[in-house]
């Protein structure tokens, strides 16, 4: 048995189970006599709560109870992953339109909808509520946190919680031939994955089990163990493979508060959201983009300056290191002498944002390549020929402690040629390209077991959550390939904090690379246990024992290694068991703390046909460049590399939420708020990979998965625009919005 | 207490006889009821197909159907897809094609897709576009769906 898995694309790990309805996700299993809970939220954003009634809920026939801020522990135990300012349930105040105020135990969900109607809040809605830059900003603003709860932090007394700067050179210095500016938004758009959240406790006497659709389990783990002040063996998180996440199931949400439950109740609780309830609870930060850039005549970047408002929301969440991230790539992949940057985190009356695809990189992207694009237009330069004269090339350093770890060029070149860069267009039509660059994780730790069972199977260990990107699959190759079993003999086991060992989380494209490394490491430790005990079996000497894809190679023979494994163990049986770690370490001399395990780059490229009465934009031709290092399964990444593009498109073309004066999202659910549907793909799409190889991780692997949406809004709006001749600022593109634009236009000529 | 009627049924080609809520929907009582939990739940507004199941033939979201609605009717679920412990050809293809990412979508668009086949067992691209327009994948770019549905109606050996 040779490498023949990597490569390869065998059927998916957990197929099965998701083509016949096996798959059980959280709200498919059911706890003996758990009781069903509802929240109860108010239609305000922002309101004191003066006090609430249960009486009338705690009365009806199957409520238990009823859960409020005065249950809880005073003061409000709060958590975040960055800061501690996520409360519980609501205390005292609503900081957005569906923060529960309390929340509804009873014995069906019948009668947990009814107690939710009958809870009675007295509240007040308050003036002031901050549901943009420029009103978080003003001088008179009204705090949407708590001073007391912002430390030492130098901007306590502001809305926003930090102010990050970035930059090398110095960009006064610089003589540019022409300088370019303008300003750029982006919405406020929602994960929407298909399954909503959902969340479980259940009280085990000396500690809790909790059941959540998170992607970090280690770090829910963590949170719980801390607030309910358990050891973190006595908290044991069960994370059923998550029916998509995108990075909204990333950061602890509802757990704690139906573990509280669980514990006053003494009986299992469960928490299912809504569609419509998630939609209140995640999002992508939205973002407001002055953006500057100085040229030589022949094009050369002499400066960027980037300044971007990041509006996040109540509470923190994950989103300061959403700014942060991007903010320190904002100047993307290309070679400037001089850089100033500027990202700002600010606190809004708004659903908190989290971690979404991409990771700040499309707000910021939107705004750097449209800008580029201009320049080029005022250069009458390609606009392609200007981004190829920019861009680092291979091991060059073009951030501060970052090298170029791929050959880019090829990338764009490649999507250059697909989209047929250059060849004629007929009327309506345009084209426009992007490139996007996204760092990697900067620190990491991985640990797997694997064990190599006495009939020649397999179980890998991996704390992974497989939300859909594949996980479970390349594990089972990679395992496949260094211990000579065939994929489908190898069992992947996640999702248990008691049965699978730490792993720091899975976001940032981070797992193939980083788990599969432990992945591989642990097979690598069944390799060495295998030799040993061939070694002795044969009478050779270790040293003299080679190992190449699942076989042993002795001086006058081959043996595979479940042989070697089979006779050494015989006749008892049992197993031989592989550890293996990965770590990437933190480097406090790096801004974020580490470099980049590695960077995803994308080149997309797009054409379109803009219709000038209605001003609907038809996809003609959508292609998707990404460099991959190496595609380990070429069909998931297709697979994934396809999805990132179709969210890509959505956020460009028609996701957005619209807010009333009051800080209130009317286009809640399916009905009014459009993702694309089948009937809305590109006529014709294309996503490849470039393999060279060069990554840090198994075979030269890269991380994949967010590529594709990086620069989706600007590749199509530069299309919009070639097709035109408008430019569009803000995003979705929709009909209504390019229609004013082509209005605009027609009226300013 | 909820009001109950008792509807005989016939659910994957099982007859039963059971006592529903009236203001159940056949979801929720597929779903709470009789444990068959691979129909899915996510807006409940018949918007997604996440619900999609096959009544008397035609594809229905079964958030927008009472359970009493299907007294007296033939039901099938994804679970009900697989014949004697063998894949269907859709699902075989789906499989193949890695049309399946987190899955959740999935059961909605094979109950769809074996609809459409049903009623047009060789449907072009875009038919098969059109007929699970209804269907709402967070996950994939639909092309490996639609590829599997196409590979399905010509005769993926089973
Ligand atoms: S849950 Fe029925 S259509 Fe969405
Ligand atoms: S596979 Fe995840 S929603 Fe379709």
């Amino acid at each position: 048995m040779s490498a023949q898995s990597v490569g390869s694309s065998p059927r998916r790990g957990g197929g099965y189970g998701r083509v016949t309805g096996h798959q059980e996700y959280l709200a498919d299993i059911k706890l003996p006599d758990m009781l069903h809970v509802k929240l109860v939220t108010l239609d305000v954003a922002r309101a004191r709560i003066n006090s609430i009634d249960v009486s009338e809920a705690e009365s009806l026939p199957g409520v238990a109870f009823v859960m409020t801020a005065a249950d809880l522990p005073d003061p409000m135990p709060r958590f975040g992953p960055q800061f501690q300012d996520r409360p519980v349930i609501a205390d005292g105040e609503t900081k957005y339109h569906g923060e529960p105020v309390a929340a509804v135990a009873a014995e069906t969900k019948d009668a947990a909808e009814e107690g939710a109607r009958r809870v009675k809040v007295d509240y007040e809605k308050l003036e002031g509520g901050i549901f943009n830059v420029t009103d978080a900003l003003a001088p008179d603003a009204v705090l949407v946190q708590d001073p007391s709860l912002r430390g030492d932090s130098p901007f306590a007394q502001t809305n926003v919680i930090d102010e990050k700067r970035f930059g090398w050179g110095d960009i006064e210095a610089q003589e540019s031939d022409l300088v370019v500016e303008d300003n750029f938004q982006f919405p406020m758009v929602t994960h929407f994955a298909i399954e909503p959240h959902g969340f479980m406790a259940a009280p085990t006497g000396d500690g809790i089990e909790i059941w959540s659709t998170i992607q970090h389990p280690y770090l829910l783990q963590k949170i719980m163990a801390k607030m309910l002040q358990l050891p973190l063996s006595k908290v044991r998180v069960h994370a059923p493979d998550p029916g998509g996440g995108f990075g909204g199931k990333q950061i602890p949400k509802f757990e704690p508060l139906v573990a509280f439950m669980a514990l006053r109740a003494g009986r299992p609780v469960r928490l299912v959201l809504t569609l419509d309830e998630t939609f209140q609870q995640v999002r992508r930060s939205s973002a407001e983009i002055r953006i500057r850039a100085g040229f030589t005549s022949e094009g050369a970047l002499t400066f960027m300056d980037v300044e971007t408002n990041f509006l996040v929301g109540a509470y923190v969440d994950i989103a300061d290191r959403v700014v942060s991230k991007s903010s320190y790539a904002a100047a993307g992949p290309y070679r400037i002498p001089a850089v100033k940057i500027i990202g700002r985190t600010i606190v809004s009356h708004t659903t908190p944002s989290t971690a979404f695809r991409g990771f700040g990189i499309p707000q910021i992207g939107w705004a750097r390549e449209s800008l580029i694009d201009e320049a080029a237009l005022q250069l009458g330069m390609d606009r392609l020929e200007i981004r190829l004269l920019n861009l680092a090339r291979y091991k060059e350093a073009f951030i501060p402690m970052e090298e170029a770890d791929g050959d880019w060029e090829q990338t764009v070149r490649t999507a250059a040629k697909r989209i047929g860069w250059g060849d004629p267009l007929p009327p309506n039509r345009g084209r426009g390209i992007a490139v996007g660059l996204k760092s990697g994780p900067t620190t990491g730790l991985s640990y797997s077991t694997v064990r190599l069972l006495y009939d020649g199977s397999a179980m890998v260990y991996a704390g992974t959550s497989d939300m859909g990107q594949g996980a479970r699959t390349i594990f089972a190759q990679i395992a496949s390939d260094e211990l000579g079993v065939p994929v489908e003999q190898i069992s992947v086991v996640m999702g248990d904090t008691a049965v699978v060992p730490y792993d720091q989380q899975t976001s940032a494209s981070r797992s193939s690379v980083l788990m599969g490394t432990a992945v591989q490491r642990a097979c690598f430790d069944i390799q060495g246990k295998v030799r040993a005990m061939a070694a002795e079996l044969y009478g050779v000497d270790e040293a003299a024992i080679k190992i190449d894809s699942g076989n042993l190679l002795l001086p006058d023979r081959d043996v595979a290694i479940v042989d070697a494994m089979q006779q050494a163990l015989a006749p008892l049986g049992g197993e031989v068991i592989g550890n293996g770690e990965m770590r990437k370490q933190k480097d406090p001399n790096h801004p974020l703390g580490g470099t980049a395990a590695f960077f995803e780059f994308n080149c997309t490229a797009s054409e379109v046909e803009v219709d000038m009465e209605t001003g609907h934009v038809t996809l003609v031709k959508h292609v998707t460049v990404g460099d991959v290092g190496r595609s380990l399964n070429p069909q998931q990444v297709t697979a994934q590399d396809d999805g990132a593009a179709i969210q890509g498109l959505g956020h460009t073309l028609m996701e957005h939420y619209i807010f009333d004066d009051e800080g209130r999202i009317r286009n809640i659910g399916a009905i009014d708020y459009r993702i694309l549907t089948s009937m809305d793909l590109p006529l014709e799409m294309h996503s490849e990979s470039i393999e060279n190889a060069d990554g840090p991780g198994p075979y030269g692997i890269k991380g994949v998965s967010e590529g594709s949406l990086l620069v989706t809004a600007p590749a199509v709006a530069a299309a919009v625009r070639e097709a035109t001749g408008v430019l569009i600022r803000d995003l979705p593109l929709t009909p209504q919005r390019v229609w004013e634009a082509l209005q605009e236009a027609k009226d300013g000529s | 207490m909820n009001e109950t009627l008792t509807i005989r049924t016939t659910i994957n080609g099982r007859k039963r006889t059971i006592d529903v809520a009236v203001n159940h929907t056949l979801l929720d009582v597929l779903r709470d009821d009789i444990d068959l939990t691979g129909t899915k739940e996510c807006c409940v507004v018949g918007e997604c197909g996440a619900c999609t199941v096959i009544v008397d033939g035609r594809p229905m979201n079964s958030c927008l159907m009472l359970a009493v609605e299907i007294d007296g009717k033939e039901v099938t679920t994804v679970e009900g897809l697989e014949l004697d412990g063998e894949l269907s050809a859709l699902q075989a293809a789906f499989l193949d094609e890695s049309a399946a990412q987190c899955g959740f979508c999935i059961p909605g668009q094979l109950m769809s897709a074996t609809a459409l086949l049903a009623e047009n067992p060789d449907p072009s691209v875009e038919e098969v576009q059109e007929g699970l327009a209804g269907n709402l994948c967070r996950c994939a770019g639909y092309e490996q769906i639609t590829k599997a549905v196409l590979a399905a109606a010509k005769g993926v050996p089973r």
